[in-house]
């Protein structure tokens, strides 16, 4: 069938793209997308080994739920946050947003 | 080269694709589409893993409410219907090699570990997983800590963000 | 004779196994037909709808309906869907071109995906997947995707609003209906679609009368449809996300309605009328698809019947109703099923549906007794008579 390693490397690969996204992009939205590729890159990952390394026991499977809940509280805050920040400085470049700079 | 595999690589190369596109599109709405993509062939790899209840778990969860909670922020942060500005910003270049180096450190890594070759064995001969993940969510020996600490912070989290993001007059 | 659509499939593997095909290619060509033969059937079903819905509407509103073309009017929904075919097919300036033209395609495609788990009869079923209402749950939301694509793409200020308030409502009256949903999988003991029909030796409606009548009216406000129409409000916001839209376009919107309102009976029929169940159906199992599709249109009927009898909700008032009474009693009542699912033993016996049923009608008294308190106050406090004309109505900045 399809081996381990297939689903790893698709899980490295999605993990570096989203990484790219954090690291390179402007807009606040847009790095919180990089973020939730990468949160999902980490559950094709867990799911991945729970099913060939350890089926028997459910760990893997508990851990990647916990992981979905996380995630999308993360977005929701992330997301109030910009909206926010949007209303006091009408734009959300991440660059722009260095008051707190030395 | 089985039929399964084949989908597989179908579907990983349509979700890498989508993901590149999710970094690299200079409209902001057309990124959210195309991370729906992503995540829908997420969804279908996490079917190949025999993980039925977590594949409709992703599609619900980060589909149907955080992809459109996405594109509403994305809505209600522009001033304009047109994004204006570079996409990328002035150190993107390191961005991407050090994306690449990870890339290929991770490859290594995976290659010089004996088990990744394990071979695959069947589900059927033990009990219903969904079952088992039920139980262990909630079962005092298993990760019923967890889930209650989840469900707080997920409250938290509604609060906290209904309250940072009121309008007040 | 008696399961002709298994026999066909059994023929159709045996004639490509003799072709020397491997297995797993059988099963994928196999799968490609179901799929194709589930949604010729389902979408010729959707135009009958079209006649059904104007007929009815018109006896709702002590006239005829449509008579000329055809014995009762009937191929009138064919003259339909020329006339949508053959109008001029505009596209808005500064629309974004693939979200306009994907945006229909995708809200029916979520319309149809959802017949997939739905069980015709005992032997016919698209897939028998184990986690079958989360899946209908998931599609649901994929559906809101397609309104907000909808409203997005066609460059309007009107079509964003609608789809905006559309979006808060779909989303909104999702949470009831998926709490709702947990109680037949509780009773059932599976989240599989077959095996919730086939648990129901006395139909859920006996045992949840409080939770389908939730689902019914969640499952109305899901669809659109009045009182919940606000998303296509012809007199206020110009006919909401589907304003841009014309011609075939307009017409898989239009499909899509009925199509889903068809479907959402289908599945009250399956969750709490017991599905494919009837007399003779395990020696006929092709009566199945018969007592289902009954079921499930007299569900549409009465969706119709709501529809053309009460008026509009406001917004607020919709948000309102979901929020602070639907979302509260659906949790009680999950609470409330449990427990008596605890108490009262195994489901089969006479003690178990007595008991679901008196909790329920106890609930729902205790309801009406909180409403009718809520309602004697603030019939109170409009009722009396305020004095406007009083010369301080504020604290005088003075004092």
């Amino acid at each position: 069938m399809i081996p381990l390693s297939w689903y790893l490397i698709f899980s490295a690969a999605l993990f570096c793209v989203g990484l790219f996204g954090v690291l390179g992009r402007r807009n606040a939205i847009a790095i919180l997308m990089g973020v939730e590729l990468m949160l999902n890159a980490v559950n094709v990952n867990l799911v991945a080994f729970w099913r060939y390394i350890t089926p028997d026991s459910i760990s893997g499977q508990v851990f990647a739920v916990i992981v979905f809940a996380v995630a999308a509280a993360e977005v929701a805050v992330g997301l109030a946050l910009i909206i926010s920040i949007y209303r006091r400085r009408e734009s959300i470049v991440a660059e722009q947003m260095d008051l707190m700079k030395w | 080269m089985t039929i399964a595999q084949i989908i597989f690589i179908i579907i990983a190369a349509a979700s890498l694709g989508a993901a590149f596109m999710v970094v690299s599109s200079r409209n902001l709405i057309h990124s959210a589409l195309w991370l729906i993509v992503a995540l829908a062939g997420i969804a279908i790899v996490f079917v190949f893993l025999q993980a039925p209840f977590l594949a409709v778990v992703q599609v619900v969860v980060y589909i149907g409410a955080i992809s459109i909670l996405l594109i509403f922020a994305i809505m209600l942060t522009r001033k304009v219907a047109s994004d204006s500005g570079p996409k990328f910003n002035e150190n993107w270049i390191w961005g991407l090699v050090l994306s690449i180096i990870l890339f290929i450190g991770f490859v290594y890594l995976l290659y010089t570990w004996p088990g990744i070759s394990t071979p695959i064995e069947p589900l059927a001969s033990r009990a219903d997983p969904l079952r088992e993940l039920g139980v262990a969510l909630v079962s005092p020996n298993g990760y019923v800590l967890a889930f209650e600490l989840a469900s707080i912070l997920l409250l938290a989290a509604l609060i906290g963000a209904i309250y940072i993001a009121w309008e007040r007059k | 004779m008696t399961d002709p659509i298994n026999l066909i499939a059994n023929w159709l593997r045996q004639i490509f196994a003799g072709w020397g095909l491997s297995v797993g290619l059988v099963d994928f060509i196999m799968a490609l037909t179901g799929v194709v033969v589930i949604c010729a059937f389902v979408l010729v079903v959707d135009i009958f709808l079209v006649w059904v819905e104007r007929k009815v509407v018109a006896r709702f509103q002590d006239r005829l309906g449509p008579n000329r073309l055809g014995p009762f009017g009937l191929i009138q929904p064919l003259a339909d869907v020329i006339k949508l075919l053959i109008k001029e097919d505009i596209t808005p300036a500064g629309a974004d071109k693939v979200i306009y033209n994907l945006a229909p395609i995708i809200a029916l495609a979520t319309v149809l995906l959802l017949w997939a788990v739905i069980p015709f009869a005992p032997t016919i079923l698209g897939a028998d997947i184990n986690v079958g209402v989360l899946f209908l749950v998931a599609v649901g939301a994929i559906g809101t995707l397609g309104i907000i694509m909808a409203g997005w793409a066609s460059n309007n200020k009107y079509a964003l609003l609608g789809a905006f308030r559309t979006v808060a409502q779909v989303i909104a009256y999702e949470i009831p209906m998926v709490m709702i949903l947990l109680i037949p999988v509780l009773l059932a003991r599976s989240m599989s679609l077959q095996d919730i029909v086939a648990a129901q030796n006395v139909w859920f409606i006996l045992l949840a009368p409080i939770a389908s009548l939730i689902f019914l009216v969640s499952a109305i406000a899901e669809l659109g449809r009045a009182p919940f129409d606000l998303m296509e409000a012809e007199s206020e916001i110009v006919a909401g996300f589907h304003i841009e839209y014309t011609g075939m376009k307009f017409g898989l919107f239009y499909a899509g309605e009925l199509l889903h309102t068809l479907t959402m009976g289908a599945l009250f029929a399956t969750f709490f009328l017991g599905g494919w169940r009837g007399p003779f159906v395990e020696q006929v199992p092709i009566l199945g698809v018969f007592y289902l599709f009954i079921k499930a249109f007299f569900l549409y009927w009465v969706i119709m019947w709501v529809k053309y009898t009460v008026p509009r909700i406001r917004i607020d008032h919709m948000l309102d109703f979901n929020w602070k009474f639907l979302t509260p009693l659906s949790l009680v009542m999950v609470i409330v099923t449990s427990i008596m699912d605890k108490i009262l033993g195994q489901p089969g016996s006479a003690i178990y549906t007595l008991g679901m049923l008196a909790a329920n009608i106890i609930i729902a008294w205790l309801v009406l007794l909180v409403l009718r308190n809520y309602v004697k106050v603030e019939r109170r406090l409009v009722g009396e008579p305020k004095s406007v004309a009083t010369p301080y109505l504020y604290e005088s900045p003075h004092s």
